[in-house]
């Protein structure tokens, strides 16, 4: 065999085996998704949107609660963290520079590489220990935490983009450089801003570890804030290291339901973002 | 002196661009020509042709025979890595390999073949060093970084590069366009002394450049090949008006 | 004459007038608001600061108690208050480092295919795909693992490795399923996709010069993107792979629903073990001591210092080269 030939056969080879690799890599993916589909769709009726888990034995009953419980953390620690990261997004796109402003990044930075499991431990010295009880407050708090940085960089980088001279003939105007930034800038850049904050729900709307010790998780409804919550992915959590099978199978139908609906947030946030790209 | 390779009724379609036109000329051994011509005429695309670059390229099309030594290297079944052995190339900016010392640069194509041992390779990078005049100036530095060097000398090493695999045709796109004035001296003269060993073709935007360092000077505009011919006739007596034109500066 | 001097002053002045009130500042909330978003950006910083702060307080019992010898220290025992942080140490360190070895062949080889070797379209789609992956959350991964994956792997993968290689410490012990061995796949399975992405666009920023270079030589495909391609990225993968460490070291729900939860420290990988991450996400919630969450807490810390330390080391030589040749491919 000439050397030429090896060599070919050897480029080939190589080929065939990264297209190993990659289907190796896409079949997880492709289980995964069949038996979410598989296991959970059965379980998906009425009563599973509307009830409360029932005790194990008795089969039916539903995540109702936990559903609401998500829809509120995310509500509440959308409430801290998105004017957090847009505030301080738009304190380092207009009016920062130098160290401080780097400071600031680099703090969004490492926060977004801590493991969630430690945003909870810090929510739960500043929330749940102060007010003596797990609550769906510390809960948002920690969810918040996790929000800020990807708001906050999102939205600078989005700002970024909006062409100076736009803000100029805004001040040029005699508009105050306030008004300019609410009105003007921001609001050009706002499709792009609602992505990253659509992303930034899908991304909480799945986090687990945060909650674990903040907002704890309920088996009935919360009637207020300041007490245990319950959550999708706490109640997922549980069910699926329970072992009884009824609960194993919400939880299947509730990794379905969470899946869509981060799903479909993210195909909303692309939808933004290609309506932005169209104006 | 015979013909090394000979363009018959090559065309080049880039999707539905029509580059390069009906292009039908002999490339004599152990000279050099120049190809020459404004902006966008093809030349460059000539150039890539002859070492089947455009394979790379989704969506060309290459058609028509470009024979080397006898051989089509078109043809159904020639492999083009075997094609790019005999038919090297010096780019326009010049581009070692940054990842790699001086000395694992020069022998970057030669190891591709197959091991060698420490004494043959510290031979092949001294000889190919010497040919292109950079051994003096590195030759205590082997082991330094091919980025360390200075433009002119990283487009010497990427000759050496070129060299150290034992081409027969040494293509060259604008080798000097980069490089300042010095070593853009420096690198005709190389070309100079490489004819005696390759067939040299050399793509060019700079005509005077052409008239010192070519034997043979095609003149392509449009895509087609205009004339071509002794490199002192063409810029004394063209045949061709198109090219007088040119080389007197009223277009391009 | 004192008229018309009269009239000038007066229309000197009112100009002046005028002016000063077109210039005036009126009360624009500027200040207002520009401190309003130094407050917010400088929150960011707080509570960094904070959250570092706060943890090393909150672990002092622990760290008074055991001092250094918490990280070296083998039992966790809550009953009789006795802790020690490295079967949780050990475990993490197994899970992510096996977990590394096994996903990065798969990571960079899935890269180069979509970048080097398959059309764009192609290419793309399986990008996408592999997006999908990261956007999964633990708890799912999880929840896949305990029910579908670790059964599979007691059944198959790990009797077979009971029988044929019990010879090797690493292979003794019953198959239990939940095992460090499933957490090692779960946690691969999970860094792939980041490792993957980075990868592809350190690639995509190799310059096409290079690999011209490497073609015009007479290279295959395959010797290309070795001598072209692969090296010029190499800060960025290693950057990438750093990233994917730093990720699985953090990973929580996922492995402590597959790893079995047992705090011991053993060369078998059918054995169950524990992390940092899930000791914290069993425990902490019904500590049972001051001492016990002053314990777990310290555990936090040295986890919050070690993503800390390879995260910033992973951004440091992804950075560099991004920094450096951008020189922009074909694709």
């Amino acid at each position: 065999m000439t050397v030429l030939l090896w060599r070919r056969i050897k480029s080939g080879g190589m080929t065939l085996i990264m297209g190993c690799f990659t289907l190796a890599v896409l079949v997880p993916l492709a289980l995964i998704f069949i038996h979410i589909i598989r296991m959970g769709f059965s379980s998906i009726n009425l009563d599973f949107f509307l009830q409360i888990p029932k005790p194990p034995g008795e089969s039916g009953g539903g995540m109702a609660n936990g559903m609401a419980g998500s829809a509120i953390l995310i509500f509440l620690s959308s409430l801290l963290g998105i004017p957090i990261g847009i505030f301080g997004a738009i304190y380092l796109s207009e009016y920062g520079s130098g160290r401080f402003s780097d400071l600031i990044r680099f703090s969004a930075d490492v926060l977004s590489g801590i493991p969630s499991i430690i945003t909870g431990m810090v929510a739960y010295t500043l929330l749940v220990v102060p007010l003596k009880g797990f609550s769906a407050l510390a809960g948002a708090f920690a969810l918040a935490l996790i929000m800020v940085p990807i708001v906050l960089r999102t939205t600078e980088e989005q700002l970024k983009l909006v062409p100076g001279t736009l803000r100029e003939a805004s001040l040029a105007l005699g508009v105050p450089l306030w008004r300019t930034t609410l009105k003007v800038t921001l609001r050009s850049a706002l499709t792009g801003v609602m992505t990253g904050i659509l992303l930034s729900i899908a991304r909480i709307a799945g986090e687990t570890a945060p909650l674990l010790f903040t907002a704890l998780g309920n088996q009935f409804w919360s009637k207020s804030l300041f007490e245990p919550i319950a959550a999708m992915p706490l109640q997922i959590f549980s069910f699926a290291i329970s072992p009884y099978e009824d609960w194993h199978r919400l939880a299947w139908a509730g990794a379905l339901v969470l899946v869509t609906i981060m799903f479909g947030l993210s195909l909303a946030a692309r939808y933004f973002g290609g309506k932005k790209r169209k104006s | 002196m015979n013909a090394k390779v000979q363009l018959d009724n090559l065309n080049v379609h880039f999707g539905g661009n029509h580059a390069v036109k009906n292009v039908t000329m002999d490339f004599q051994e152990n000279s050099v020509t120049a190809i020459i011509g404004p902006s966008g005429c093809g030349k460059s695309t000539v150039l890539r042709s002859l070492n089947r670059m455009h394979d790379l390229t989704p969506g060309s099309k290459v058609t028509g025979r470009i024979i080397l030594d006898g051989d089509n290297i078109y043809a159904k079944g020639i492999d083009p890595v075997a094609i790019r052995r005999r038919v090297g190339m010096v780019f326009q900016k010049p581009n070692p390999f940054p990842a790699m010392s001086i000395h694992d640069n020069v022998l970057a194509g030669y190891r591709l073949l197959g091991r060698i041992g420490r004494a043959e390779a510290d031979e092949i990078v001294e000889s190919s060093l010497k040919r292109v005049a950079l051994w003096d100036e590195v030759k205590d530095r082997l082991r330094a970084n091919a980025m360390d060097l200075s433009g002119g000398q990283q487009q010497r090493l990427c000759i050496a590069r070129t060299i150290a695999v034992r081409p027969e045709v040494i293509l060259m796109d604008e080798p000097a366009s980069a490089l300042d004035p010095l070593s853009t001296l420096k690198i005709e003269e190389l070309i100079e002394e490489l004819k005696e060993k390759y067939t040299i073709i050399i793509v060019t935007h700079n005509m005077q450049q052409a008239a010192r360092v070519s034997d043979v000077t095609a003149f392509f505009y449009l895509g087609e090949l205009i004339e071509c011919g002794e490199t002192k006739k063409i810029f004394t007596n063209p045949d061709r008006k198109q090219t007088e034109d040119y080389i007197t500066g009223r277009f391009g | 004459m004192l008229q018309n001097q009269a009239d000038i002053a007066e229309t000197v002045r009112a100009s002046a007038a005028r002016r000063d009130r077109m210039t005036a500042k009126r009360f624009s909330g500027d200040p207002l608001f520009r401190g309003l978003t130094v407050m917010f950006a400088f929150s960011v910083l707080a509570i960094l600061l904070l959250m570092v702060a706060g943890m090393c307080r909150e672990s002092l019992p622990a760290f008074a108690k055991f001092g250094w010898r918490f990280i070296g220290g083998r039992e966790w025992d809550a009953v009789q208050g006795n802790f020690g942080a490295l079967p949780f140490v050990w475990g993490s360190i197994i899970s992510s480092i096996f977990a590394l070895l096994l996903a990065t062949p798969l990571s960079i080889g899935t890269a180069v295919f979509i970048t080097e070797i398959v059309p764009y379209r192609l290419g793309a789609v399986i990008a996408s795909l592999v997006e999908l992956l990261a956007a999964i959350p633990s708890v799912i991964y999880g929840l896949w693992g305990v029910l579908i994956m670790a059964p599979w792997l007691q059944r198959t993968i790990e009797p077979y490795l009971a029988d044929h290689l019990a010879f090797l410490p690493f292979f003794q012990g019953a198959p239990y399923g939940v095992s460090m061995l499933a957490a090692i796949f779960i946690l691969m399975i999970m860094v792939v996709p980041i490792i993957t992405s980075i990868t592809k666009e350190v690639i995509l920023a190799v310059p096409q010069s290079q690999r011209e270079a490497a073609v015009a030589l007479g290279a295959t495909r395959w010797e290309m993107i070795r001598i072209a391609v692969l090296p010029y990225g190499k800060s960025g993968i290693l950057g990438a792979v750093i990233l994917g460490l730093g990720r699985a070291i953090g990973e929580t729900m996922a492995v402590t629903m597959v790893i079995g939860n047992t705090p011991q420290i053993s060369l078998s990988l059918l054995a169950p073990g524990y992390t940092m991450p899930s000791v914290i996400a069993n425990e902490f919630a019904e500590a049972s001591s001051k001492l016990h969450a002053a314990a777990l807490m310290e555990i936090g810390l040295i986890l919050l210092v070690v993503t800390l330390i390879v995260n910033i080391l992973a951004r440091l030589l992804i950075w560099s080269v991004t920094r450096s040749e951008k020189g922009g491919a074909g694709r």
